[in-house]
């Protein structure tokens, strides 16, 4: 019997068949922490007695999400982190290198591989074809000290997409798009899998933005196959050898398919607050935006910046309307400094943060006000969100979010692209 | 038997409602972080839960951030179980590993307020205000034995790996 991408992923990682409904305990390559989830992994690691980590295990810290620190508590916890990557001699990205999973999609993850993180989009790798689940921070401690941990393999449902994304109309619309129709529980426990004669022409860009969103659906992962659009985009990172082709068999057993022809789709945005909330944007013309977000691991990469630059060129943005943009990674930032993107930002009025998480969770950097309303490029726009419940989050395309900022209220981008 | 009073929340109630990243730099400070349990969901939780007492949701509790400081001060206020229609999965493996029983059962006849019972092995809920019994569904075994050592930690201490 034939295999969905996720079986085929668990069955090498666990050595034995893996159906969904199983229970397997397989192997991990690849296991990272964030500064927020990792202090806790530490203390569970050392609690549960483990001196070391496994041999097997490529462990990987990240100083992403407070970065860097607005406080004192948040710098004595990256100390801890730092002092744990001496002691275990693992990896870490200090703060100003960017969000983790921009960088494990740069430069860690391999199609095929098995991933743990201590943070829900861990999933974002899922778009280069790697099994790659979020979990919480004793889980991960666990699967530091045994490199293994157990797994349910998922039931998937197969997304099937046709066709191309039209002018204005981007990964982010087909992800939120995505989940209006199943709903934030629609893909509880289950794998949602990418395919479809569409795929050749999505990006890998384009693939992290919307497996990044599979948990928003409630998904344990979001798989793309590893084609020859991965083979490219992991030669020009430098990491040709690390590419393997990874399809999902003929027969592979499905529990329901989703057919999304993107011709059709528009630019969309979630409202507050729930990411099913959704509306088209020209639908929520008129609605006044206070603060635009771009950035984060749904849409802070280069491309993102690209097109936000390509609208505001020579523009202002809207006076009662501020702009904060903080590119994924360093690697994006430079590269977009190369482009010329962030000249033309910030002449356009934009505040350009360091690479991490910038506002996206509340922290600091951009904290909304009462009653203000933000138009985010990131995931989620739960109450609360952004660090003040009383605020409003909508969410959309970086090109939704470069309109939005240019007219000051909510704006499909196709009206000044 | 667990014994102790009903807290009702709704429908995809997010880690972010239960302890709001607002509040990341509290995480190495649990006493602290825990008054501000359920802050965005009902913001009088903290004051008034006292241990024993149930947590009762509708679909997808827990949704969102994998944070485990989520079911973490759920468990530091005192709160004996989750039951809910449906649960977030991350947040069950998370619940489950700290020893925070989760019991998945139609919670729509639980009104807050309500006096409950609960014998996780018969698996059966006791509404002591208005005489509903019903029973949980099965977690798979994996998970029970887990909760049956108390959490992962315990459970890893005890067998050294996971068994199946
Ligand atoms: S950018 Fe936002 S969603 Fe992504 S890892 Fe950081 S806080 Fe989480």
């Amino acid at each position: 019997m034939g295999k969905t991408l996720a079986e085929k992923i668990l069955s090498v990682k666990s050595g034995s068949e893996a159906k969904s409904g199983d229970i397997v305990i397989a192997k991990v390559d690849l296991i990272f922490v964030q500064d927020t989830t990792g202090p806790l992994s530490v203390k569970q690691f050392q609690a549960a007695g483990f001196e070391r980590l496994a041999n097997s295990v490529k462990a990987v810290l990240f100083l992403d999400h407070a970065a860097p620190s607005p406080g004192h508590e948040l710098s004595n916890d990256h100390m801890l982190l730092r002092d744990f990557a001496r002691e275990t001699s693992s990896f870490l990205y200090d703060v100003g290198e960017g969000v983790c999973h921009q960088i494990v999609a740069e430069s860690l993850a391999k199609p095929g591989d098995l991933i743990v993180g201590a943070d829900s989009h861990t999933v974002t790798a899922g778009g280069l074809g790697a099994f790659a689940c979020g979990m919480g921070s004793t889980d991960v401690a666990v699967a530091l000290g045994l490199g293994k941990t157990w797994f349910r393999a998922p039931e998937s449902i197969k997304v099937a997409l046709s066709g191309r994304f039209p002018d204005g109309v981007y990964a982010k619309d087909l992800v939120l798009h995505l989940i209006g129709r199943i709903g934030v529980d629609g893909a509880t426990y289950k794998a949602l899998e990418f395919s479809g004669d569409a795929i050749s022409n999505i990006s890998i860009p384009e693939r992290l933005t919307v497996a990044n969103m599979a948990v928003e659906a409630g998904a344990k992962v979001g798989l793309f196959p590893a084609d020859e659009v991965t083979r490219d985009y992991l030669s020009t990172q430098g990491r040709k050898s690390h590419y393997q082709p990874l399809f999902p068999d003929d027969d592979a057993i499905y529990e329901q398919t989703i057919n999304i022809s993107l011709a059709e789709l528009q630019p969309t945005v979630a409202k507050p607050h729930t990411v099913d909330n959704i509306a088209l944007a020209r639908e929520l013309k008129g609605t006044k935006i206070h603060q635009v977000f771009i950035g984060t691991c749904t849409n802070g990469r280069l491309d993102d910046l690209a097109v936000a630059a390509r609208i505001l060129k020579r523009k202002k943005i809207h006076p009662e309307t501020r702009l904060v943009i903080a590119p994924a990674s360093r690697g994006v930032l430079m590269a977009a400094m190369g482009a010329g993107y962030i000249q033309t930002l910030l002449e356009a009025g934009a505040i350009i943060l360091p690479p991490g998480c910038g506002p996206c969770l509340g922290l600091h950097q951009g904290v909304l006000g009462a009653g203000e309303a933000c138009l985010s490029t990131a995931n989620r726009n739960f109450k609360g969100r952004m660090g003040n419940p009383e605020a409003f989050i909508y969410l959309g395309s970086p090109a939704t979010a470069a309109a939005t900022a240019l007219k000051g209220e909510i704006t499909d981008p196709r009206e000044v692209m | 038997m667990l014994k102790g009073r009903a807290f009702k929340f709704g429908d995809n109630i997010a880690t972010d409602h239960i302890i709001p990243g607002r509040f990341a730099h509290l995480r190495s400070n649990l006493s602290e972080l825990a008054k501000h349990v359920m802050e965005d969901a009902a913001p009088t939780f903290a004051a008034r839960v006292k241990p024993g007492d149930f947590v009762v949701a509708g679909t997808n509790f827990g949704l969102g951030s994998s944070r485990e400081h989520a079911p973490l001060v759920i468990k530091i206020a005192g709160v004996s179980a989750i039951l809910a229609k449906s649960v977030a999965r991350i947040f069950f493996r998370n619940a489950i590993n700290l020893g925070l029983p989760v019991l998945l059962c139609e919670t729509d006849s639980i009104n807050d307020g309500d006096e409950l019972e609960v014998d996780l092995k018969a698996s059966t809920i006791w509404d002591m205000t208005n005489g509903n019994q019903f029973t949980f569904s099965k977690i798979p075994e994996i998970m029970l034995r887990i909760l049956d050592e108390g959490g992962l930690l315990p459970y890893i201490q005890k067998y050294g790996s996971f068994k199946l």
